[in-house]
């Protein structure tokens, strides 16, 4: 199959329309977020929190309540139990991480499986955006403008609390308000991306198309707009695989994201591998 | 008279060790302060504890005649080197402008006015022509002038330096002194936390000899003396080194 082909299936099938809205909102939005947690050196903290998410899907089924509720309350609480293990004890941050987090997964996967059928949890686990229905895209739409409008109206305090988070407590800035902040609309992008990558592959989402994003340029904003740019170049071409070859949704939007940051990684004007190697190079001669 | 520092009865302890004990200073404004001691003195606890970035147990401090917490964005705070992640997205005039975040409220975005001021203050450090350079692209000098811009543009009165003078090459520490004592002379209160005693007589107005309490404060011939740099660094050895450079 073509790309034409592609071309002609998205404007027929509603149910690829559907899938493309989503997967390039998510690609923004882990874009944009995913900037933020890699410059804060919380690349742990995000795998955490979206497997923290898992119980509250699951509790949220049991209730009966729409699951988005349940998996932003158990994100958080993960994300709290982490500071108070962390901060009351000698035990190092990504220990705590480690502990909570895969406590939280395990207790998501016991209750699941009470609950639903296994496929609903591979699902749930590794994404099948194919299978969107138009609440779960107008959804993941609101997140996403709740998402980017936080962003942009608390940018100036992200900034400082990522640059110097010493100078933004001196002046009186919470910097703990903030980290919850973050954390909080990062279970909301990791509840938003469920059907389109699933929890597992999420914080590729959010990691890749940043660090690719942070190898490309010297300045905040800019690396914004381009990490949400290649997470939804990432976002389509992955949907056209996984359309075309019939394979997992999430994976193969994880592979194009890991494909274009291996390009980067080694072509980057600034800080690619071959500029490396060339200025080692004139550094010997000289 | 209002000091720019009044500290009474300041103690710090991490878990059961005590960091600082039962220290008490006041500092006139318009001076430019020295804080030494040895390694694992407090120094750069004493600062933090001031600025109210760490619990600490005192009965009173008070900074520019308010409490810590009304005084706290008039108090601009320059970290130490290490504490800051040089590869950072961020150009030095971006770095510049955080200065005026204190002054902005929240959801305000800095306005043209605010860039102007930015420049300007690195323009007075004479860093203007770097102003789109990426920060981990500067010398350890030149970095440090950026963060003193920031502290300019930040129009602080009290100024709180952290070992400015760490990874810096000589002419910079020199750029970066006489830029300090032209900020005292404009009436701006300087507190440096510095280590070495050498050049410590010939940059200060007042010093804070510490080690965990205080040893002594006043003008350097009154603390450079040999005992009492001696009851601060225990080591007479280090005490025969420190005399030998300072006299």
């Amino acid at each position: 199959m073509t790309i034409i082909d592609f071309i002609h299936a998205l404007t027929e099938y509603d149910f690829l329309q559907k899938a493309l809205v989503t997967s390039v909102m998510v690609g923004i939005i882990c874009g944009v977020i995913g900037c933020f947690i890699i410059l804060r050196g919380m690349s742990l903290m995000g795998d955490a929190i979206s497997h923290a998410v898992l119980p509250g899907v699951a509790i949220s089924y049991l209730l009966g309540i729409n699951f988005f509720i349940g998996a932003v309350a158990t994100g958080l609480l993960t994300a709290l139990g982490i500071g108070f293990v962390s901060q009351n004890s000698r035990i190092k941050n990504d220990t705590a991480i480690g502990i909570l987090f895969t406590s939280a997964f395990a207790l998501g996967i016991i209750l699941i499986s009470f609950l639903r059928s296994s496929s609903d949890l591979y699902h749930i686990l590794f994404g099948n955006v194919l299978a969107v229905r138009p609440s779960d895209m107008w959804m993941t739409l609101a997140i996403g403008l709740i998402v980017l409008g936080a962003i942009f109206l608390f940018y100036k305090e992200l900034l400082v609390t990522s640059f110097d988070p010493t100078m933004a407590a001196a002046y009186g800035l919470s910097t703990r308000l903030i980290h919850y902040l973050l954390m909080t609309m990062l279970t909301l992008v990791t509840v938003a991306s469920l059907q389109t990558v699933g929890i597992i592959l999420v914080v590729a989402m959010l990691i890749t198309p940043a660090a690719t994003a942070y190898l490309l340029t010297n300045r905040l904003s800019r690396m914004i707009f381009l990490s949400a740019g290649l997470g939804t170049i990432s976002s389509v071409i992955g949907l056209y695989f996984s359309f075309t070859y019939n394979l997992s949704s999430g994976a193969s939007i994880v592979l194009v994201a890991t494909a274009l940051f291996s390009l980067v990684f080694i072509f980057s004007p600034r800080h690619g591998l071959l500029r490396k190697w060339k200025s080692k190079k004139k550094e010997l001669t000289t | 008279m209002i000091h720019a520092v009044e500290v009474d009865h300041l103690s710090v302890s991490y878990f059961e060790t005590t960091a600082l004990e039962n220290l008490s200073v006041r500092f006139a404004p318009g001076q430019l302060i020295g804080i030494i001691g040895p390694n694992g003195a407090g120094k750069s606890t004493f600062i933090k504890a001031i600025m109210g970035l760490i619990p600490a147990e005192a009965t009173s401090i008070r900074l520019l005649g308010q409490s810590a917490k009304q005084a706290r964005t008039q108090v601009a705070y320059v970290p130490q080197r290490s504490a800051i992640d040089w590869d950072f997205p961020i150009r030095v005039i971006d770095a510049v402008l955080i200065g005026c975040y204190p002054q902005l409220g929240l959801f305000k975005r800095p306005k043209k006015h605010h860039r102007m001021r930015a420049r300007a203050c690195l323009d007075r450090v004479g860093m203007l022509n770097y102003a789109d350079r990426q920060i981990g692209e500067l010398s350890g000098g030149q970095q440090q002038r950026v963060f003193l811009a920031r502290a300019l543009a930040q129009e602080a009165d009290l100024l709180l330096l952290d070992e400015p003078f760490v990874g810096v090459d000589a002419g910079s520490e020199g750029v970066i002194i006489d830029l300090l004592r032209m900020l005292r002379d404009e009436g701006k209160t300087i507190l440096v936390v510095h280590h070495d005693l050498s050049k410590a007589a010939d940059y200060f107005d007042t010093l804070l000899l510490l080690n965990r309490r205080v040893i002594s404060v006043g003008p350097p011939q009154d603390v450079l003396h040999a005992d009492l740099i001696e009851a601060a660094y225990g080591n007479p050895l280090a005490f025969l080194q420190k005399v030998e450079v300072s006299s």
